[in-house]
């Protein structure tokens, strides 16, 4: 048991680092990563893309024929874990290359494949994925954006509805979008997958006010937007096939994790006051949270270490890799919660100038719940686990062998 | 990266499941819980004697295999998935690892060849009674190489050959190593986990020898304790990922209101939680063992995670594979609560979730003012 590269892994490392010290930027543009980034910082997020694409460093389990260097899993996770050692800008690309382009390689005629794979790849045109919607979210099967076949028999579509949830609709050049086809059919066979040129006039991008202040994610609407049929991705009813295919490739979730941790909670603990005058680091009931913490923390680490293991030795990565998001989400909830606390009246004031870690904990604090909503909730990914690792039945489904139309709906 | 057993490993501990399916059935455990005069499994002790794993640890100069401490974690894993009712983990992650340690040339070869060829059973005499060990807690006394004083709960206390005792000599805490043959009265206590002996020792003149230092036993203990958690991390880690198996085929087969209940999400997340909780244990467990085998300076703090970690899998673990079964998990015959038991007696063997967790926090306090 160690944790040393391989030969073959530590010159590719080599590599990396020396390509990423003479390439990689010095100073960070700023902006939040998990929503992409803004209009500010694209221009250098589209550079920095065009750079790594270059240089074979875009995509790298890509193979050569769409322009990836055919590389392996481990050395993906070997470049992104030198890349985070540098302040580099924003990723706006990863849904559109990791979910929303391997779709359309699958599906896509030979031409479309062309005309979009390298323009992605590169950073030139930006993606988004355009599944969930008001009525479902994590039940992506409830889609009520209808596409109907166009009266003029051009066999074109003409789409109607609204998507919400959307990551980096307000910078996307396309989009994958999947519809409802036929409301007479079951709901996981009525529906069909296009890519959408995200300019249409009638497609309309809305930013969300999020609980959280921001306005990282979008609503979008469709006003009849007509599509050539070429724009279908898959079969005509075989929209639920296609995204399994989209949400299969979601990224190996081998990343770090964000926000204020055990070491931010010990450092505020030791510079407030406790119960009885004495530092709050003192308190055993605060003490015994930190090691909680830690320890949920450290077997993040090494459970994603264990990931990179299956990869370095060529093997499908376990099960184990599924409890990463729910862990880091509750207890960046609680551990923000608890800091807060510790303050306590006080700890109602968020000023950046007044409150430690600059409001920190309290911007932890009030993203945390869309930590646990967003790529799964808590409730899905128990369910996740509960049917995919340890093999137990699935629910029982109310609206499997009926028409859609006729599914209850509620409100 | 190489963050798992090797594939020898895996043989390994595949080979060792196989052995305890075998000669560890519940069945077997169940003859030590029924019988207040059988304190231990003495067959299976002789077999796995037999299997070398006593020694798997052991250099082969002092009649060990010479394996390293992923073996020996790998073995454990498996002691744990079966509730083996042996006193390994006193006699090898304690007594040997403490005179690997800090024995003398005499005393490494006097007693590991014995360990490793089952003639010696170990056991630790610290606690002298409820609360934390501490200097202040400990009254027993050493003079003149003979020992005083009284010491309870020791586990497997009345089988035992050596001890490894907490004493004070001239006033200061040592650690030392006791001839039980002579000099001490046992007598056995009730305790959670009848699986285990336990027993309350009383000492009148034993002979005991002073491993390490004067003034040093209770820093010798802690080290010892730190390369005993990592150990008892993955018996506890074997032991909850068999409770999640116990209930998910109970699960699986047991119906209410017409279905399954596995197919309820109570159920359904209620498993996905001890298995979420498994993970973490066996990663925490995985990174002690890599540090207690390559003795890195992170053992104090990665033992602790492990522990800590370990301590709550198992017990929750434990706790809701009964809840799954349902009144029938309550039940003497159903094996649920030999887990239950298996998992109180490991939390508290080397020190309660509470002493680990404050002493990983002031370790962190160090290491971060540092």
């Amino acid at each position: 048991m160690d944790f040393n590269d391989s030969p073959e892994e530590a010159a590719y490392r080599a590599q990396v680092r020396q390509w990423l010290e003479a390439n990689a930027p010095k100073v960070a543009v700023g902006g939040d990563d998990l929503e992409g980034g803004t209009k500010d910082t694209m221009p250098a997020s589209k550079a920095w893309q065009a750079k790594k694409a270059a240089a074979g460093y875009a995509q790298i389990t890509w193979p050569k024929e769409w322009g990836g260097p055919g590389g392996t899993p481990i050395q993906q996770v070997i470049f992104n874990t030198e890349e985070a050692k540098y302040p580099v800008p924003p990723n706006p690309f990863t849904i559109g290359l990791g979910m929303c382009v391997p779709t359309v390689m699958a599906f896509a005629d030979a031409e479309t494949k062309t005309r979009f794979v390298g323009p992605a790849l590169r950073g030139e045109e930006i993606w988004c994925q355009l599944f969930s919607e008001p009525s479902g979210g994590s039940d992506v099967a409830a889609a009520r954006t209808k596409a109907v076949r166009a009266p003029d028999g051009s066999g074109d579509w003409i789409i109607d509805g609204q998507k919400v949830w959307t990551t980096g609709a307000q910078f996307s050049n396309f989009g994958i979008v999947v519809c409802r086809t036929d409301p007479d059919a079951p709901k996981h066979k009525g529906m069909t997958m296009f890519w959408i040129d995200m300019s249409d006039p009638g497609v309309e991008v809305r930013p969300i006010h999020q609980m959280s202040g921001g306005s990282g994610f979008n609503e979008v609407f469709f006003t009849g937007v007509r599509v050539k049929d070429s724009q279908r991705l898959g079969a005509v009813g075989d929209g639920w096939k296609v995204s399994l295919v989209t949400l299969m490739n979601e990224r190996l979730a081998v990343g770090g994790s964000s926000g204020a941790g055990w070491a931010e909670f010990m450092e505020a603990a030791r510079n407030v006051t406790g119960l009885d005058g004495a530092p709050a680091l003192k308190d055993q009931a605060v003490r015994e949270k930190i090691a909680d913490w830690y320890v949920q923390a450290e077997g993040l680490r090494h459970t994603r270490n264990r990931t990179m293991t299956a990869l370095s030795r060529g093997q499908t990565p376990g099960p184990e890799s599924s409890i990463g998001k729910v862990v880091a989400a509750n207890q960046m909830q609680d551990l923000a919660n608890s800091a807060v606390e510790m303050l306590d009246q006080y700890g109602i004031i968020n000023d950046p100038a007044l409150a430690p870690l600059k409001g920190g904990f309290h911007a932890s604090l009030l993203s945390a719940p869309g930590l646990r909503i967003a790529g799964g909730t808590d409730e899905i990914l128990r369910n996740i686990i509960a049917e995919r690792v340890l093999g137990l039945p699935g629910d029982i489904r109310v609206d499997k062998d009926v028409a859609f139309k006729d599914v209850p709906t509620g409100r | 990266m190489n963050f798992d057993y090797s594939d020898d490993q895996k043989f390994l501990k595949n080979e060792a499941r196989k052995f305890l399916d075998a000669n560890c059935t519940t069945a077997h455990v169940r003859k030590v819980l029924n019988d207040d005069l059988k304190p231990y499994d003495a067959d299976l002790w002789t077999a796995v004697a037999a299997q070398g794993w006593l020694g798997a640890a052991i250099p082969e100069e002092h009649g060990g295999l010479g394996l390293g401490h992923i073996e020996l974690c790998a073995i454990a894993e498996e002691l744990g998935r079966a509730v083996a009712p042996i006193p390994f983990a006193s006699t090898v992650y304690f007594l040997a690892e403490a005179v690997m340690l800090a024995g003398s040339d005499a005393q490494k070869s006097a007693l590991l060849p014995k360990i490793a060829a089952g003639e010696v059973i170990g056991c630790v005499a610290t606690s002298e009674g409820p609360g934390p060990v501490s200097a202040a807690s400990v009254q027993a006394t050493v003079s003149g190489g003979k020992l005083a004083g009284t010491k309870l709960p020791v586990t497997d206390g009345d089988i035992a050959t050596h001890a490894l005792v907490l004493a004070k000599e001239g006033g200061q805490v040592g650690l030392f190593l006791a001839d039980v043959a002579a000099g001490v009265t046992r007598e056995a206590l009730k305790t959670l986990d009848p699986t285990r002996d336990a027993a309350k020792l009383t000492f009148a003149g034993a002979a005991a020898e002073r491993l390490g230092g004067a003034g040093e036993g209770l820093a010798l203990l802690e080290q010892i304790n730190d390369r005993a958690a990592v150990l008892l991390a993955f018996e506890q880690t074997g032991g909850a990922d068999k409770a999640l198996e116990m209930a998910k085929a109970y699960a699986l087969e047991r119906y209410a209101f017409g279905r399954v209940i596995a197919s309820y999400q109570a159920i359904k997340h209620k498993l996905a939680d001890i298995y979420i909780k498994n993970e973490l244990a066996r990663s925490n467990a995985y990174y002690g063992a890599w540090a207690l085998n390559t003795n890195a300076p992170e053992l104090p703090v990665a033992a602790s995670a492990a522990r800590i970690a370990a301590s709550e899998a198992f017990w929750f673990a434990a706790k809701e594979n009964i809840q799954t079964h349902g009144g029938i998990g309550f039940t003497w015959e159903v094996d649920a609560h030999l887990y239950y038991r298996r998992s109180r007696q490991l939390s508290l063997v080397a020190g309660a979730p509470r002493v680990w967790k404050e002493r990983l926090v002031s370790q962190l306090e160090r290491r971060n003012a540092a």
